[in-house]
């Protein structure tokens, strides 16, 4: 069995699962009791905030751990539609973010906001120049991703982060596929809110967190009790918040190696479909992008048939992103960028990680042939 | 374990019923390398408005019936898409046939055009040799090695009817794995393998129309009262009004609200003049039909045939004498007048067991009553 879908999710990583377990068995308490059943995690938590805080480049006190990314978006986002809704209505987004943004902006548009969803070109990047224009005097937001989910395309955020300061709106950034994988620090690139995601770092599904830098005004999407600064109510999840703070503490000593050997067998996979099948093309930037991720169309192939075949032969990719009902439809973020739909229907991502090595590339590559043969025969 | 099977990969059709369920856990056992597919044809939640669209999600319980279904065989499941396709081929052709003043059979459509050609070209994609459905059929092999497809065992189950557009080479590649059962049977079989659908209904008569409601499914999809006119007798007498030629149904007696001394039958529906004709039950009986776009599973007879044939689903098979005509077409006549021919439904031509082929019904033929 071979897994090249990191993108969707990460298996957690051994050191994180181990830090984890006592907080299922003797440290149960919660970290609001005042007792030694609460202060023997109430500390945990404290230091995972820490870590947390270190690997994106904030002060502890500005993490807000929440149960996944999509939370964290809805919560920044709505969050801050509600909080500023007296200043004006108006939101800019990309044409290309995750659903729990698009989805996210689409309901506050329901709801009287004006969304404005900035193009990108064929690499997948913005224009700088469209997003200044595009902010007014009733801009509230700018929601842009860090790095595509389908693509691995990275966006300037540093250059979005110095435009929404000069020009006094608020930046939001979904960073869940970027953080771990590449340098992301909230101060030196201007963000005020930042959604991650611990499952794509080797923390376990149900622990996510959003950034909120100090000063930032938004509303909670949890009302409750007075947990996370009276930002996010409910117990926390201890055993997620301690396993997001080891995952990032890991990423923080093993990001740059692991980028750059992950990046080796991304290019090497990627030369060897190309030449095994010369129709195939990349989508996206080529270097501006995630190490990790590779897009391709198989151009005159259906992407579903191909996900399928490599799926009985034990290769997990992704194409598209696959629907709550899981049937599978033609990406939006390909249409934005322009790609043929024809190319568009023949497309898959590849998304490597951990625990990928030379011999599952090489067994892809083994393997593609006879698959693409039989798509072609038909 | 069947060790010639095992190298041997079936999709399975799954539509998270009993019957396909069954068949996925035989092919299992058989050895096969099962792949479970269910087609998702239909979007559900269509006709929810655009602020609905946050309240509501699609109802696909059976698909995810279908999914619990393959977890517990343990065998790799898909979803495929087919809503455009399905719309297009199958509905499109079921509302137009309506209002043409005829009765359509969709499911033998989405069988001619969703499952055994989509889905069969969507199994081949996956390296399968064959496809496997729930019906009750069954198919043979000849001592020439030409396949056959014949009437599954239990009589009260027999599926063949929505089949009889196969071709030869379909079948070469398809397995009925219900064919030699009773419904009974498998629904042990259910229940001995520990299906978790082992007590599920049967499904309901049109996958696509909600409460069975097609007159309110045809309105929605183009509007209302689109045919609506007059309720004539065979010499043209104006009885009354209807709201619409497809609420009827030839046969149909009940619901004309005429008051007439004779019971009334609906002999005709015609859409150019949207008349609904009636008369007495005498009139519902005709000599044959003519029947187009006919498929022969073996060889076209080159003359006249005496074989046997049903001319609805629910409908014990007569005897009758069938010419073909050029251009795909043919002549059927009964041996006996038969009551209400139905032009959209399928004619399907009978050998005792063996499905010869059939046709759609244009029109009915008769000795004269009708104009």
């Amino acid at each position: 069995m071979i897994y090249m879908d990191y993108n969707a999710t990460a298996p957690v990583h051994p050191e994180v699962l181990e830090a984890i377990l006592p907080f299922y068995r003797e440290q149960f308490g919660n970290p609001s009791s005042i007792h030694w059943a609460g202060r023997m995690v109430k500390g945990a938590v404290e230091e995972a905030r820490e870590e947390t805080a270190a690997l994106v480049g904030c002060a502890p006190s500005e993490i807000v751990f929440t149960s996944c990314g999509s939370e964290s978006d809805n919560m920044a986002i709505k969050g801050t539609a509600s909080a500023l809704r007296n200043r004006g209505n108006h939101i800019i987004t990309t044409a290309v973010e995750h659903p729990a943004v698009l989805n996210t902006c689409l309901y506050l548009e329901h709801q009287g906001f004006r969304i404005t969803r900035l193009p990108v070109n064929r690499e997948g990047l913005i224009d700088m120049n469209e997003l200044q224009a595009a902010i007014t005097a009733e801009t509230v937001l700018v929601s842009a991703m860090f790095a595509n989910n389908e693509t691995g395309v990275i966006f300037p955020v540093a250059s979005i982060g110095a435009i929404c300061r000069e020009r006094g709106v608020p930046f939001h950034c979904d960073a869940v596929q970027a953080v771990g994988k590449v340098p992301v620090d909230c101060r030196g690139m201007e963000i005020g809110l930042l959604s991650l995601s611990g499952h794509k770092l080797g923390a376990p599904k149900g622990i996510g967190a959003l950034v909120v830098r100090k000063g930032m005004k938004l509303h909670p999407l949890i009302h409750g009790g007075a947990q996370e600064r009276n930002r996010r109510a409910g117990t926390e999840n201890v055993a997620g918040i301690v396993a997001l703070g080891k995952a990032c503490r890991i990423a923080r000593d093993e990001m740059a190696g692991g980028a750059a050997r992950v990046g080796g067998l991304r290019d090497r996979l990627e030369k060897g479909i190309m030449a095994l099948f010369p129709q195939a093309r990349l989508n996206g930037h080529r270097e501006k992008r995630l190490t990790t991720t590779a897009n391709i169309s198989f151009t005159g192939l259906e992407a579903d048939s191909l996900l399928l075949n490599l799926d009985l032969a034990g290769i997990a990719v992704s194409s598209g992103s696959a629907c709550s009902s899981g049937t599978l439809k033609s990406s939006p973020v390909l249409a934005a960028m322009g790609v043929d739909p024809a190319a568009a229907k023949g497309s898959i991502r590849f998304s490597l990680g951990r625990l990928n090595t030379d011999a599952d590339v090489d067994h892809v590559l083994r393997v593609l042939p006879e698959i693409i043969e039989r798509l072609q025969k038909k | 374990m069947n060790r010639e099977n095992s190298k041997k990969r079936v999709v399975i059709a799954m539509s998270g019923g009993v019957d396909s369920s069954v068949s996925a856990a035989l092919l299992k056992e058989q050895g096969y390398d099962v792949v479970g597919i269910s087609m998702q044809v239909w979007d559900y939640g269509k006709f929810a408005g655009e602020g609905e669209k946050f309240d509501t999600c699609c109802s696909l319980d059976d698909i995810h019936d279908a999914r619990r279904v393959a977890e517990q065989l343990d065998i790799p499941f898909y979803v495929v898409n087919f809503e455009d396709e399905f719309e297009k081929l199958v509905i499109g052709d079921f509302v137009d046939e309506y209002l043409r003043g005829r009765t359509p059979n969709p499911c033998v459509r989405c069988n001619q055009w969703i499952k055994f050609e989509l889905l069969l070209k969507k199994a081949r994609a996956l390296g399968a040799e064959f496809i496997a459905t729930g019906h009750y059929a069954r198919k043979a092999q000849d001592a020439e090695g030409h396949y056959h497809l014949l009437k599954g065992t239990d009589p009260a189950k027999d599926q063949s009817y929505f089949l009889f557009t196969l071709t030869k080479q379909q079948l070469a590649m398809t397995l009925f794995p219900l064919g030699e059962m009773t419904k009974t049977e498998v629904r042990a079989l259910a229940a001995r393998y520990n299906l978790r659908v082992a007590e599920k209904g049967e499904s309901q008569e049109i996958c696509f129309v909600p409460d069975n409601d097609y007159v309110r499914f045809i309105e929605e999809e183009r509007g209302r009262e689109l045919l609506s006119g007059n309720i004539v007798d065979r010499s043209g007498k104006v009885l009354g009004r209807h709201r619409g030629t497809y609420r009827y149904t030839i046969g149909q007696r009940r619901g004309l609200g005429i008051a007439h001394p004779e019971p009334l039958h609906v002999l005709e529906l015609n859409a150019e003049t949207k008349e609904v004709v009636v008369g007495p039950k005498e009139a519902l009986f005709s000599e044959g039909l003519l029947a187009d776009n006919i498929n022969w599973i073996g060889a076209a007879p080159e003359a006249a045939i005496e074989a046997e044939c049903k001319i609805r689903y629910r409908h014990q098979p007569v005897v009758c004498r069938i010419t073909p005509l050029p251009g795909n077409r043919a002549q059927v006549l009964f041996a006996e007048k038969e009551k209400s021919v139905t032009p959209g439904q399928a004619v399907v031509f009978y050998d005792g067991d063996r499905v010869l082929g059939g046709g759609w019904i244009e029109k009915a033929l008769d000795g004269g009553e009708k104009r």
